[in-house]
């Protein structure tokens, strides 16, 4: 029996070690979306109705069996049809993460006034030239090759027939998908099917299965979320990377919630910031019913501050199929940089789903909001040098006291033990909650 | 039917409703409410209420609905540029004053301000999902918002458009062959119960007859199913309100009536406002 995924994608992400120098700080870990098991990622690109969409496989297993089921909201031509690259997936996934940023307490018996930096990290032209060498597989391929990827466009009759077909080349359904296939063809959704063209991927050099991109025009903005909660894995988690014109991305019919965000924790959460993020995201999807949308990263694509990684250039922003973009050739690229990345908007949402608490499609709308928010946590290190002076002591008696604030923040927003999180911390005393009455009468 | 309870101007409790909402809202439910809009919108909504009074009637100053519209605004309407706000304000009492027919204004003036300005900015907006789906926060809607109708005392187009719409929605997933959990959700939004509790319901500018309410709530019903579901236009319900109203003075003609009064003039000291709303 074959196997069936439906728009289902995975992580195939390596790791990039980036380490980016920003403004009065330095960037040291991101919780990309390799933490979370099962978590697809998909890039929504839209302008008014015409919309590219990119989805990430996350097939594991031998791909000969495998076949995709992709619902589109027309019908597609093979030419609206294109195999993405990884590496511009990667790279916008590291540039969207949330991240750690550490500062380090200075003398408190110097006096050192600071010139203080311009507030930005916009990319300048030069470094954009280096970074597109190192961006891999930033070619796009001709429009007519679809990759190691067999497409079965089904037209319209035979999408009818979709599950019959299915049936017959041995696939297995997960239950419940007729129901779903059946209630998309009504609403004028079509579906394509992908298999995987064994010599061609041989010819590719590709191990892993690469994204597949569709190009459409659509009033619908929309992500098809229903069948992929079929296959009765349990909670998935998907992230939704949106880059639009005028602002930030939310849904219409589930609540988009901001992660807690810029604040300070204790230094150690450092070694272990991808298990502090992971327990943080549970309590905050809990704490919404379970129903929440979370907003991680919206920003204007020219910058970033702090950097987990640089801006994307023209040429991935293309690759992902930013339309609106000026085409190679221009002034700049003729001088052999890229153009400055600008007239996008990113959005990055994280969502926790299954049938029971998202039956509904993701509903989405462009709002006019370009305020920035980034997933950002602070950790500041203690003085370590001698204390020289007067003023010492006043600094470690206030460092006790951030020390403190800040294990009080993590224990809330992740529910772990106060008293676990004072004890790695050294130099804070431990206060054991005792019952009152024990210190009346001792 | 007259009231046993001592009349008191129903507004009082809209506005206390909506300031719980505002606050609940944008403690509990991440709204980012930005206070200069708020200010933005309280100010020229006010200072136009004032300036239409004292130039276009010859009421007295009353600000009291002039507070409900900020109200529902500041609750409903997003944008990041304070002048945009300001605009929102201004037209929704504006409108109040201006377009008219046979001595009563046409739009819900919240409402065709948030309509116009999101059609002509993309800097303006409404977050329906914002209110999210708990059970509860809908009850809790529910129950406040029942509170100002029954003191309204005209429940029949929110009833008729909760009920036509719901029977839309549940046509919809029995066509379509989905779970039935999917329109109970689509239902347990917080934005569709306020704007069914405190904006389709506004007295001022619905039919004057009970009859002529039930029509115009399933006529906004149906319009907002097919904006929605149809043209695949978020925030269905709220556009399908601004172009519907124009038909109201048409109903009106068709099915007679008395227009409404905040406060029965005869039960209380306090003149009944000519220009009011909801």
């Amino acid at each position: 029996m074959r196997s069936l995924i439906v728009l289902s994608a995975a992580v195939l992400t390596l790791f990039v070690a980036a380490t980016a120098q920003a403004f009065c700080g330095f960037y040291v870990a991101k919780a990309d979306s390799e933490l979370f098991n099962e978590a697809s990622q998909v890039v929504l690109v839209r302008d008014g109705k015409r919309t590219v969409i990119t989805m990430v496989n996350d097939f594991k297993g031998d791909v000969s069996e495998f076949a995709m089921v992709v619902p589109v909201p027309t019908f597609i031509e093979r030419e609206q049809i294109n195999v993405g690259s990884q590496a511009v997936v990667d790279h916008l996934d590291a540039y969207t993460a949330p991240r750690l940023v550490e500062y380090f307490d200075s003398d408190p018996c110097q006096r050192v006034v600071y010139e203080m930096a311009s507030p930005s990290a916009r990319m300048d032209v030069d470094g954009a030239a280096v970074r597109r060498q190192k961006s891999l597989g930033v070619t796009v391929e001709a429009s007519y090759t679809v990759g190691e990827y067999d497409i079965l466009i089904l037209s319209a009759k035979e999408s009818n027939g979709l599950i019959t077909w299915l049936n017959e080349n041995e696939y297995r359904i997960p239950d419940g998908a007729e129901r779903v296939i059946g209630s998309y063809l009504k609403q004028g959704m079509r579906f394509f099917v992908a298999k995987v063209n064994l010599e061609e991927q041989q010819k590719s050099g590709f191990s892993n299965l690469r994204p597949l991109q569709v190009a459409f025009e659509s009033e619908k903005f929309m992500l098809p979320i229903r069948l992929g909660t079929l296959n009765a894995r349990g909670k998935q988690d998907m992230y939704v990377y949106t880059l639009t014109r005028t602002g930030r991305v939310e849904t219409t019919n589930y609540r988009t919630v901001r992660l807690p965000s810029n604040v300070e924790l204790p230094v150690h959460v450092k070694g272990q910031f991808g298990d502090f993020y992971r327990t943080m995201f549970a309590k905050q999807s809990e704490l919404a019913n379970e129903r929440g949308v979370f907003l991680e990263y919206a920003w204007d694509m020219a910058w970033c501050d702090p950097c987990a990684a640089d801006p994307l250039t023209a040429d991935e922003l293309r690759s992902l199929g930013v339309f609106w973009l000026d085409k190679p050739g221009g002034k700049a690229s003729r001088r052999g940089a890229a153009p400055l990345a600008q007239d996008v908007f990113v959005t990055r949402l994280h969502v926790r789903y299954d049938a029971e608490h998202f039956p509904e499609d993701l509903m989405l709308q462009e709002t006019g909001d370009r305020e920035n928010f980034q997933g950002r946590y602070i950790v500041r290190h203690a003085f370590e040098g001698a204390d020289t002076c007067g003023m010492a002591e006043e600094y470690r008696a206030s460092l006790i006291e951030r020390q403190e604030r800040e294990a009080k923040t993590l224990a809330n927003l992740t529910g772990w033990d106060i008293n676990d999180i004072r004890a790695q911390i050294p130099g804070l005393p431990i206060e054991v909650d005792e019952p009152w009455w024990k210190a009346i009468w001792n | 039917m007259s009231p046993r309870i001592p009349a008191i101007d129903p507004r009082y409790y809209q506005i206390a409703v909506l300031s719980t909402l505002v606050v609940y809202g944008t403690t509990t439910l991440g709204f980012g409410v930005r206070w200069e809009n708020a200010l933005s919108i309280v100010l020229a909504a006010l200072g136009t209420q004032y300036l239409g009074s004292a130039l276009l009637t010859r009421a007295a100053f009353d600000p009291l609905s002039a507070i409900i519209t900020s109200l529902s605004l500041t609750l409903l309407f997003r944008t990041d540029v304070a002048m945009l706000a300001a605009f929102a304000g201004f037209i929704a009492i504006a409108s109040k004053f201006l377009i008219r027919v046979r001595g009563k204004h046409v739009f819900n003036p919240a409402n065709i301000a948030i309509v116009s300005l999101m059609f002509a900015s993309d800097r303006a907006w409404i977050s329906s999902g914002q209110w999210g789906s708990t059970t509860i926060s809908a009850v809790l809607l529910i129950g406040l918002g029942l509170l100002v109708l029954t003191r309204a005392k005209r429940a029949e187009t929110t009833i008729g458009f909760l009920v036509a719409f719901s029977s839309l929605l549940f046509a919809r997933a029995l066509w379509l062959g989905d779970p039935m959990s999917i329109p109970l959700h689509q239902l347990q939004n917080g934005a569709l119960l306020v704007f069914a509790f405190f904006m389709i319901s506004d007295p001022k500018t619905t039919p004057d007859t009970a009859t002529g309410r039930w029509l115009y709530a399933a006529l906004v019903a149906v319009l907002a199913y097919a904006i929605q579901f149809v043209l695949f236009i978020p925030n269905g319900p709220v556009i399908a309100l601004a172009f519907a109203a124009p038909l109201v003075p048409l109903v009106d003609l068709l099915s007679k009536g008395h227009h409404y009064q905040w406060v029965a003039s005869t039960a209380v000291t306090d003149t009944p406002k000519g220009v009011s709303n909801a």
